[in-house]
């Protein structure tokens, strides 16, 4: 006996003309406690969608817990144009709980559904257009645990969407590569999933489209970091665990027999940075990843290896503070905290990607950067880019460059910290014949002997600073994306770039302006972008410090500014209702 | 003729500070052992002993307070050809950078850490440290010191160190034989060397008058429980080597035809990352 007979019914009726449609866009919520498989459920999803031909951009919001709480994961497929960011209203909420349906039945679109197992919709009280299916039932009779309801579910909406089973099943094989018992088991649930979801197939009228593309990624920031900075040469890299920088310490502690790096879990951030510089020092390609808090415990190494001018990368991943903050959530507020951490004065670079393939040739530039200049370089991510998927044709060619390195022998009368026209002394590696390489974090001569003399000591301040010259010329060259044309100028750096790129579209008269480089700031290039346009400001939190820094760079007052600091990203809709509003 | 490993900067410490005798004992032990300043790497925290890398004419790295030792095991692991030496002091190593220290036991990275343990905070101005006793009166412990100090010895073989001694910086010749089979050793090494501190707190004599050698008592180095009770010493003070075990260093597990030391890594030879796709398609 159906016990949503209305709900149902409610579906045909809305459903109700023959005619098939053809679907441009789904967007899908899968929702329930951490444990439940939502991750898998919406990775897999997603991955399938890529495969049948559409654009996909996925993201998700998790608790900082590993069973219970409230998870989702989204997924926003488009046939024709890109998915950069999701809209509000949803198309099908896949609940692996009540909870789940009770919190999104009100954001779906008016012909949108929610699906769930029978159980599930028993307990639901007053739902219009739930579908409900006896998942768990399908699934013991195939022998899988009752957790595979997800997949089920999941299967069950293929089959009404008809999409391809094919396609669905390819994604399952994928997600589980390398656990092939699990595969299989999954790709049966499937099997039987998509079977009783196809019966109800003549109630959703606009149908998936399957025309493969041929191969395409669908990758999250952090993976593009990781991949960015293998690219850039990586050798060496240590981090201590930290939400959401760790899927980067994974992804490269698992490739690193296939890349021949050196991946060390170390006891702390303090050590994870000073491995690094030490490493760095030796002559490796060495970078860290971490997020706010621990960002925090390095900032005292970031001036030593100012000061001993050692190459290192620090990816910070930011996530909402201060303090422990919320650790699973997004915000950009570390942006004046990474151009000034730590004491004293010294060069660094503050680069910020706004998408993954962004974040792949930061990445690497990063390293590039640090190794040409012998400063520190900080790529500020955050847990938006860092873990939201995007679809990419392939990432772009990139490759490393050494800068100024002696290997094998030395000059006689080497010094490590001579003294140049362009800041940079040339550096030789430890163990370079007829040589002793000496760094010292204190203020030291040009052979790295500790010294107080002012006119040295001024002279090797003022050696370290020449350096900007160059790389304020790198900034304004390279510093500002401008997308689009129109009279207001919508200014954003990071992830917002997604976000806004996708609020454009609904948007008329608008030039969007993206700042890639926080540190030096190319103050002339983006005079330029902005010209004389209204000048709006969109960020993730709380004081506008972007904003602030177009004060103190352009000497200028943003004609408005967009802040959001609750832990989530901003809405492609609050950012459109944002110009529209200050548009003059 | 120049003496060995002498950047020429004249040292400037204490008259009858501990550690012109560490200074010594290190060259003569580098000189005995062969090797050229090229094939070392010094690295110092801050203390007095940090200035040793302003004497010893190695390759050097003078890091921040307490975080020598990770400075020096990122150095180890990027190029192990390089002999790794880490001088710390008993602030630097046994208080603010302590996890560092046990941790690169545990993980057995092949450095060599000569710790200047002179029970004192002495470049401050003598305050009272980790390893200061109970009771004693020091600028910061005016009423006298009301902490019971660390064991070292016995924390760093619980930690699971490959290689723990303890030297006395008045016995040189001595000295130089236990860094000698520190560098030797395969793998992590440790010397918690006695360092009296003749400004802030001397207790040159009460060494000297406790001080016995492993050697002479026929200690077996090899055994830990053996190690344990002469850790747990305190009427007497061991000098010699405690413990010694020969297990795999980390850098030899992570290291291998296919994985080169890092910091040799050829840049021109791109990354398989076509392969490494695969999993984002």
């Amino acid at each position: 006996m159906d016990r949503c007979p209305a709900a149902i019914k409610n579906i045909s009726a809305i459903n109700a003309s023959p005619a098939m449609f053809e679907r441009s866009e789904l967007l899908l919520l899968v929702g329930g406690p951490a444990g439940s498989g939502v991750f898998a459920t919406g990775t897999i999803a997603a991955k399938s969608l890529v495969y049948h031909g559409y654009n996909v951009f996925a993201t998700n919001e998790y608790p900082s817990l590993i069973r219970g709480g409230h998870q989702w994961f989204l997924v926003a497929a488009r046939w024709n144009e890109a998915a950069l960011a999701h809209r509000k209203a949803l198309d099908v909420v896949l609940a692996l709980d009540s909870r789940t349906a009770e919190l999104y039945a009100s954001k779906l679109k008016e012909e949108g559904f929610v699906v769930c197992d029978k159980k599930v919709a028993s307990s639901l009280s007053n739902f219009n257009r739930v579908v409900s299916l006896p998942l768990s039932q399908l699934v013991s009779e195939v022998g899988a645990p009752p957790v595979a309801v997800n997949v089920a579910g999941l299967a069950a909406l293929f089959g009404m969407l008809g999409g391809s089973l094919e396609q669905l099943q390819a994604a399952i094989r994928s997600y589980y590569r390398g656990r092939e018992k699990l595969a299989e088991l999954n790709v049966k649930v499937a099997e039987v999933g998509y079977a009783a979801g196809s019966k109800l197939s003549d109630r959703v009228a606009t149908k998936l489209k399957c025309v493969p593309r041929g191969r395409r990624l669908l990758i999250d920031g952090n993976s593009a970091v990781a991949l960015g900075l293998l690219a850039g040469g990586l050798s060496f890299f240590a981090a201590y665990p930290i939400t959401p920088a760790s899927p980067i310490l994974h992804l490269l502690a698992e490739v690193q027999r296939e890349a021949g790096i050196t991946v060390i879990q170390a006891e702390c951030e303090l050590a994870a940075i000073n491995m690094a510089i030490g490493a760095a020092f030796a002559g490796a390609r060495a970078a860290v990843a971490t997020s706010g808090p621990g960002f925090s415990l390095m900032v005292e190494s970031l001036g030593e290896a100012a000061m001993t001018e050692t190459p290192i990368v620090v990816v910070n991943v930011q996530r909402a503070g201060p303090s422990t903050g919320l650790p699973t959530h997004t915000a950009q507020g570390d942006l004046r905290f990474a151009i000034h951490a730590s004491h004293g004065e010294f060069p660094r670079v503050v680069l910020a990607p706004g998408d993954p393939v962004e974040a792949y040739e930061l990445a690497c530039e990063a390293l590039n950067i640090a190794w040409k200049y012998q400063v520190p370089v900080i790529l500020l991510s955050d847990k938006f880019l860092g873990e939201s998927y995007w679809t990419i044709e392939k990432l772009p060619e990139v490759r490393p460059e050494e800068g100024a390195v002696v290997r094998g022998s030395g000059a006689p009368g080497y010094v490590r910290y001579k003294i140049t026209d362009s800041g940079v002394s040339p550096m030789a590696l430890p163990g370079t014949e007829g040589v002793r390489v000496y760094a010292n974090s204190n203020e030291h001569d040009e052979q790295g002997i500790v010294t107080t003399d002012p006119v040295v000591v001024k002279a090797m301040q003022d050696k370290r600073w020449r350096k900007m010259v160059a790389l304020r010329e790198e900034a304004e060259r390279r510093g500002v994306k401008v997308y689009g044309e129109g009279g207001v100028a919508l200014l954003v750096w990071g992830s917002l770039k997604t976000i806004a790129m996708e609020a454009l579209k609904d948007l008329n008269d608008v030039r969007l302006v993206q700042l890639i480089w926080l540190e030096p700031f190319p103050a002339k290039a983006l005079r330029e972008a902005v010209g004389n346009r209204r000048l709006l400001v969109a960020e993730n939190n709380a004081r506008g410090q972007l904003a602030s820094l177009v004060r103190e760079h352009m000497l200028r007052e943003p004609d408005a500014v967009l802040l959001k600091y609750d832990g989530r990203h901003l809405e492609p809709e609050e950012v459109i209702e944002f110009v529209r509003a200050n548009a003059r | 003729m120049a003496r060995a490993f002498d950047t020429g900067v004249k040292p400037q410490w204490c008259p009858g500070c501990g550690n012109y005798g560490v200074l010594a004992a290190v060259r003569a032990a580098l000189t005995d052992l062969g090797f050229r300043r090229e094939d070392v790497v010094a690295v110092a925290g801050i203390g007095c002993h940090g200035r040793m890398t302003e004497y010893l004419d190695v390759n050097a790295f003078h890091a921040i307070h307490g975080r020598a030792v990770p400075v020096a095991e990122g150095v180890k692991l990027s190029n192990p050809k390089l002999t790794v030496l880490v001088h710390t002091g008993d602030g630097d190593a046994y208080a603010i950078g302590l996890s560092h220290l046990l941790h690169a036991a545990r993980r057995n990275v092949g450095v060599k850490v000569i710790v200047h343990n002179n029970m004192i905070y002495a470049l401050t101005t003598g305050q009272a440290g980790p390893t200061t006793p109970r009771g004693v009166r020091t600028r910061s412990t005016p009423h006298g010191n009301l902490e019971e100090p660390f064991n070292p010895l016995l924390l760093l073989l619980t930690s699971g160190a490959t290689f723990v001694a303890r030297g006395f910086s008045d016995d040189v010749q001595h000295l130089k034989e236990l860094i000698k089979r520190a560098i030797s050793h395969k793998g992590f090494a440790v010397i918690d060397v006695i360092q009296p501190c003749v400004t802030f707190y001397d207790v040159r004599q009460l060494v000297k008058e406790r001080a016995y050698k492993l050697e002479d008592e026929s200690h077996d180095s090899r055994d830990f429980k053996a190690a344990l009770e002469k850790s747990l010493e305190t009427e007497r003070v061991p000098l010699g080597v405690i413990y010694e075990v020969v297990k795999p260093t980390f850098e030899e597990l992570v290291l291998s035809r296919e994985h080169p030391p890092p910091a040799l890594r050829d840049l021109k030879v791109k990354q398989p990352l076509g392969k490494l796709l695969s999993r984002f398609e």
